[in-house]
């Protein structure tokens, strides 16, 4: 089964390590970003399938989706933390993910820096407008919610 | 004279020929870049959210066309497809005595992919369908 790939040194290959492709890491960064990948993926099943299902498909999908419907979900302390969440959760596995790949088809060491470092800052960049918006919106400055 | 190999690489076929296992990853590696990709985007037009109704309704009316729904669909079914490959993934790595029930796993997700994808292309077809006539 393929795992997360890893251009670090993995654990020596057994036969059921060569069953799996490349296995765990033994250690350091690359084992925690491996177990990040593993849990942070087991929440967002439940947070992004959820928010994917809930905005896609009942009550005509994304047609019902304007600024009021917004200003009334948030004002739900649970939505707006719900989609925090997923907000960095989402953006940490993929970024990892993107990382991941360019590690493994991209070779000459400036590329790779280059690239990863532009994915980084892509990343952390959306986490704050992201966090900022979630966190300050107010709806009330453009008249009534509902 | 070295002694070259006589294989050629066409003898060992596809690299993907050996094992369903190969294509899972490679569909989970191009879903998972689909979403991200999206997500880029998805964050900043939520992000208009912050600067009132007409900014935001404006930025989510690209979202009103037939075509965009059908990519809509396409992002679905990524995420729903990139979910159920990790959690069978998750479930392998950290119960490795699974590997030797690997094909039935594998038949088992992916009847269950294809069950949750018959129900949501109806209905987002039936969206875009609906857009497609107004």
């Amino acid at each position: 089964m393929a795992t997360t790939t890893s251009p670090r040194p993995a654990a020596p290959p057994d036969a059921r390590e060569a069953a799996l492709g490349r296995g765990r890491p033994i250690g350091g960064f690359e084992l925690w970003t491996w177990v990040f990948m593993r849990i942070s993926g087991l929440l967002l099943l439940v947070l992004a399938v959820g928010h994917t299902l809930i905005m896609h498909l009942p009550a005509g999908g994304v047609d019902r989706i304007n600024f009021g419907f917004v200003a009334v979900r948030w004002q739900s302390p649970f939505w707006r933390t719900w989609d925090w969440m997923l907000l960095m959760l989402a953006l940490l596995h993929g970024i990892n993910g993107l990382r991941t790949i360019t590690l493994d088809y991209v070779r000459p060491p400036g590329w790779r820096f280059a690239i990863t470092m532009a994915f980084y800052v892509i990343g952390f960049t959306l986490m704050v407008l992201g966090t900022v918006i979630v966190v300050t919106f107010d709806p009330t400055g453009w008249g009534p919610i509902g | 004279m070295a002694i070259r190999s006589r294989k050629s690489k066409s003898d060992y076929g596809s690299i993907y020929r050996g094992h369903e296992g190969q294509w899972s990853w490679i569909l989970h590696r191009i879903t998972g870049v689909a979403v991200i990709l999206f997500l880029f985007a998805h964050v900043v037009d939520t992000a208009a959210v912050g600067w009132g109704p007409e900014a935001y309704d404006r930025i989510t009316a690209a979202y009103d066309n037939p075509i965009v729904r059908l990519l809509e669909l396409g992002l679905v079914v990524a995420v729903l497809y990139h979910a159920l490959n990790g959690l069978k993934i998750t479930l392998i790595d950290f119960f490795p005595r699974l590997v030797s029930r690997i094909r039935p796993i594998s038949i088992a997700f992916t009847a269950v992919f294809i069950l949750t994808l018959i129900p949501t292309a109806w209905i987002m077809l039936g969206q875009a369908w609906d857009l497609a006539r107004r």
